[in-house]
């Protein structure tokens, strides 16, 4: 248990994903199978459930620390989170209790939930007087089903991945359905792949890079298959052994989130694995990423999310055709074969992404600028005759390249300002930018990056000279300096303060030449959003609309 | 114990004179000024100018600038000369006894830093205590705590409420060097921020110095000599300015007060783990507003239980209580029994306030 509430320690202390890792790494190569088997459980947010009410708990507190009432509400006060006011009240057992999270949960966790009332009160009590600090903040928040803390399941399969020696993948694909928290289990996470295990694996992705010439440096255009560059989620579609598995490009395992495919699956032929994206899909049309995000924060799928936030797979590569791994056949082929394919299952939520058709870069140029228009980010360049790499290899001449559109932009103000990470930890980097709404100045968006190192310096010496106010880390500055803020889409959102919420906002450059009053105003953003959903566009499928 | 250097004798003068006068009311009372004893007219660790100041400790909010004679125990004048300058000065040692006006004044240790004091004011038969900061844990850099018995205690609260209990200091020198020895093996410096004053001379005296080089930042090298020059050992340390090779400062312990947090300061040393030593460390809540990466909880002030077996020890039955948690200690130890009342002092809020200039 001291490991486990250690680790639990210092995965709440940092934001940094890679400490986290090393964090859980360091964890798992050292504790036994069956503390690493409901580590994995448990960070990976499976929850006990509650077993003991909050006003219990607060009862017996009071008691076991033998104060009154009323000096436990001025803890909590201070304090602020039950589970914590509760472990700092009593004192240390001296060197605290030796026992493993595995006895701790099965021998004394699990055993509560057929106890009742004083026995309930006993046993939780003993707890308390045999944890340490820090383990009795993970007992308290295990017991009152608050267990959270902030890694990923994706996380923590990385890392067990990383100390098994065996892809993420495979440990993701074994930790699905009903896993059970055992050291057996756990073991089992690290054997070698199984020859029945390898029909849900997905293929490396090949990424894109972004254009880094002017296209025309490229060679003909006629040599290149353009697409284009769909905001969903990049994703394999695969059938084998008669089952459909789905990937995230994240090695995400997301076949149960999206059951429309499997039903789609159902009609492919065995042993295809398809490479594409998922779209939300309303009325014909692919719909804005904003619909299918709604949908992927839900943890449960009712008829109504289905209804409203449907998906389809609009494919753009075949890597396997049966059974056969076509990876290295030439991307001409393969667009045939994966035509062939969809035109042969005929089903509503499979799409091939269109080729966009050009006589030359001019054109392709022009159609390009009209990607907005569409709801894409721009178009994605592929040689006709490359490879399925995988990664983000860069292959000179025969690679894929993205060819984005121009971010929206907008000039804002900066407002509040915060220190960074790692090298820029004694800089003010991470920025908070403001727009005009009448005489306010309404913050709408964070950007870290695209200062150079040298404007980085010059504009913290600026949140040096002109700091309003101090709040922890963060520091709110005298709103003067104007920046272009870059971003790729736009939605309405409750969530934020100023009622949009942008992606991938990035700092374009420092607007010197211009003063605040110059910035934008919200209803400049606002008008930026549009209608509800962008002009419909429905691909014909494997022919281009122009 | 530190020892002393031997040091030119001085005269009470400035103390001995005082008339003796019988106090009308407390004898210490709260006036505008700070803590004031009639009876020896003088003042307790004043917050305004004053004529007489007596000193329980070197900290700023506690040793201020501007009094006119300053009185304070002989571990403590080091240290004070080097925030007070040239002052009027006048030390004792820890129980050396002495009158002023009609008030035998000695000193005690509090355990708190370096020179810091209980000061215990007796007046017919009456006996006051005054805590000044005060910690039982111990700290290898200044002379334990030490009970005094007396009518009348007046304890500092900064940590009043029972979910501050400190650890063994040395549970937290271990984690510290646990730390420090993993950032050595990546190649990554530690950066410790600590109170200056105090703090640090507390964490340097108690780490394993084997581990690597340690630096430290200048506001903290200068109290490193006047607790040298007190006769307290400490590990030996680098400044910036002695030109550490990279190498070094990759493995180094580097020791800076809070306010080089984020400062261009740091940028010399790479990429680097920072941490917070503080009594405030305890709480989640706390260690993410500080943004670093580890907290260590290690205070200079006492934690409840400290308190609560402090103000036992003095057999008061009478406790005035200063900065801190005032209102719930009141009530707490009204509710044990004790007539309990409040100081509304000017003291900061101790283990991170403002940092020694």
């Amino acid at each position: 248990m001291r490991r486990f509430a250690s680790l639990y320690r210092e995965l709440d202390a940092t934001t940094s994903t890679l400490r986290k890792l090393a964090a859980l790494r360091e964890y798992f190569s050292a504790a036994s199978d069956a503390d690493c088997a409901w580590a994995v459980f448990f960070l990976g947010g499976e929850k006990p459930r509650q077993v003991i009410p909050t006003r219990v708990l607060r009862t017996l507190a009071v008691r076991t620390a033998d104060i009154p009432e009323w000096l436990f509400e001025e803890c909590y006060q201070a304090v602020g989170d039950l589970a914590e006011t509760i472990a700092h009240l009593l004192p240390d057992p001296g060197s605290g209790s030796d026992a493993s999270l595995a006895d701790w949960v099965e021998h004394r966790l699990l055993p509560l939930r057929s106890l009742r009332d004083s026995a309930l009160d006993d046993a939780v009590i003993a707890a308390w007087r045999e944890l340490d600090a820090s383990g009795r903040l993970v007992w308290n928040k295990l017991i009152t089903g608050g267990f959270r803390v902030g890694v990923s399941r994706l996380l923590v399969t990385r890392a067990v991945a990383e100390v098994a020696g065996v892809e993420p993948t495979l440990v993701a694909e074994r930790l699905l359905g009903d896993w059970q928290p055992t050291a057996q289990a756990y073991r089992a996470l690290f054997a070698a792949e199984r020859g029945d295990e390898r029909a849900g694996r997905p293929y490396p992705f090949f990424l894109a890079h972004p254009i880094d010439r002017p296209v025309e440096e490229l060679g003909p255009c006629e040599q290149w298959q353009a697409e284009w560059k769909w905001d969903g989620i990049r994703a394999q579609l695969i059938v084998r052994g008669g089952r459909p598995y789905v990937w995230s490009r994240g090695d995400e395992p997301m076949t149960e989130r999206f059951p429309e495919l499997g039903a789609l699956a159902a009609r492919l032929p065995d042993g295809v694995v398809l490479d594409g994206e998922l779209l939300a899909w309303r009325d014909g049309a692919a719909a804005p990423f904003a619909l299918l995000q709604q949908r992927i924060g839900r943890k449960k799928l009712t008829p109504r999310v289905l209804r409203e936030a449907p998906v389809a797979f609009v494919a753009y590569d075949l890597l396997e055709i049966e059974g056969r791994d076509c990876r290295a056949d030439p991307l001409h082929r393969r667009r045939a074969a994966l035509e062939e394919l969809v035109e042969r299952v005929a089903d509503p939520a499979l799409h091939v992404s269109p080729v966009v058709v050009a006589t030359d870069w001019n054109s392709l140029a022009a159609q390009r600028a009209q990607a907005r228009d569409r709801g894409v980010e721009g178009l994605m360049l592929k040689h006709q005759d490359s490879a399925y790499g995988a990664g983000r290899v860069k292959l000179e001449g025969g690679g894929w390249w993205k060819w984005k559109i121009d971010p929206y932009s907008v000039d804002a103000v900066l407002v509040y300002a915060q220190r960074g990470h790692g090298r820029r930890a004694s800089l003010y980097t991470d920025y908070t930018f403001a727009v005009w709404r009448g005489e306010e100045l309404v913050p709408f968006a964070k950007a870290y990056s695209g200062l150079t190192d040298a404007e980085i310096r010059e504009v913290d010496n600026f949140i040096r000279a002109h700091t309003r106010e101090k709040f922890g880390p963060v520091r709110s500055v005298t709103p003067e300096l104007v920046m272009e803020i870059g971003f790729e889409g736009i939605a309405r959102s409750p969530r934020h303060k100023s009622g949009v919420a942008v992606r991938f906002p990035r700092i374009l450059r420092l607007r010197s030449d211009k003063k605040p009053r110059d910035a934008d105003t919200l209803d400049t953003l606002l008008r930026l959003i549009g209608p509800a959903l962008p002009a419909p566009f429905i691909p014909e499928r494997g022919e281009p609309r122009e | 114990m530190p020892i002393r250097r031997p040091r030119a004798p001085f005269s009470f003068s400035t103390w001995l004179r005082r008339p003796a006068v019988t106090p009308r009311t407390d004898l210490v009372r709260l006036t505008e000024r700070g803590l004031y004893c009639e009876a020896a007219d003088s003042y307790i660790d004043p917050w305004r100018p004053v004529d007489r100041a007596i000193i329980t400790h070197a900290h700023a909010d506690h040793a201020r600038r501007g009094h006119a004679h300053y009185l304070a125990t002989r571990d403590a004048e080091q240290v004070l000369r080097i925030r007070l300058g040239d002052v009027s000065l006048q030390c004792l040692a820890y129980g050396e006894s002495v009158t002023v006006g009609s008030v035998r004044l000695s000193f005690h240790p509090a355990g708190h830093v370096l020179g810091s004091a209980q000061v215990r004011l007796e007046h017919a038969g009456e006996v006051w205590v005054l805590s000044g900061d005060y910690k039982v844990a111990p700290d290898a850099t200044c002379a334990p705590f030490e009970p005094v018995a007396a009518h009348t205690f007046v304890t500092e609260s900064t940590f009043g409420l029972p979910i501050y209990r400190w650890r063994p200091p040395g549970d937290i020198f271990a984690q510290v060097n646990e730390w420090w020895a993993a950032n050595a093996a990546a190649g990554r410096a530690s950066v410790l921020y600590a109170y200056s004053f105090g703090k640090a001379q507390r964490i340097l005296a108690g780490v394993e110095a084997s581990i690597g080089p340690i630096v430290c930042h200048g506001a903290v090298e200068a109290l490193n000599d006047a607790y040298r020059g007190s006769g307290v050992t400490l590990p030996p340390t680098l400044r910036v300015s002695d030109r550490p090779g990279s190498e070094d400062l990759r493995r180094a312990l580097v020791l800076a007060p809070p306010s080089a947090q984020g400062t261009p300061w740091l940028r010399r040393f790479g990429e680097f783990s920072d941490a917070f030593a503080s009594g405030w460390m305890q709480l989640r809540g706390a260690r993410r507003r500080r943004s670093v990466d580890r907290g260590f909880v290690l205070s200079d002030h006492a934690d409840w239980p400290g308190l609560q077996s402090a103000i036992a020890a003095s057999g008061a039955s009478r406790v005035f209580v200063t900065h801190g948690q005032v209102p719930v200690m009141v009530r707490w130890l009204t509710e044990q029994g004790l007539e309990a009342r409040a100081f509304e002092t000017e003291f900061g809020g101790g283990d991170d306030g403002a940092e020694v200039p």
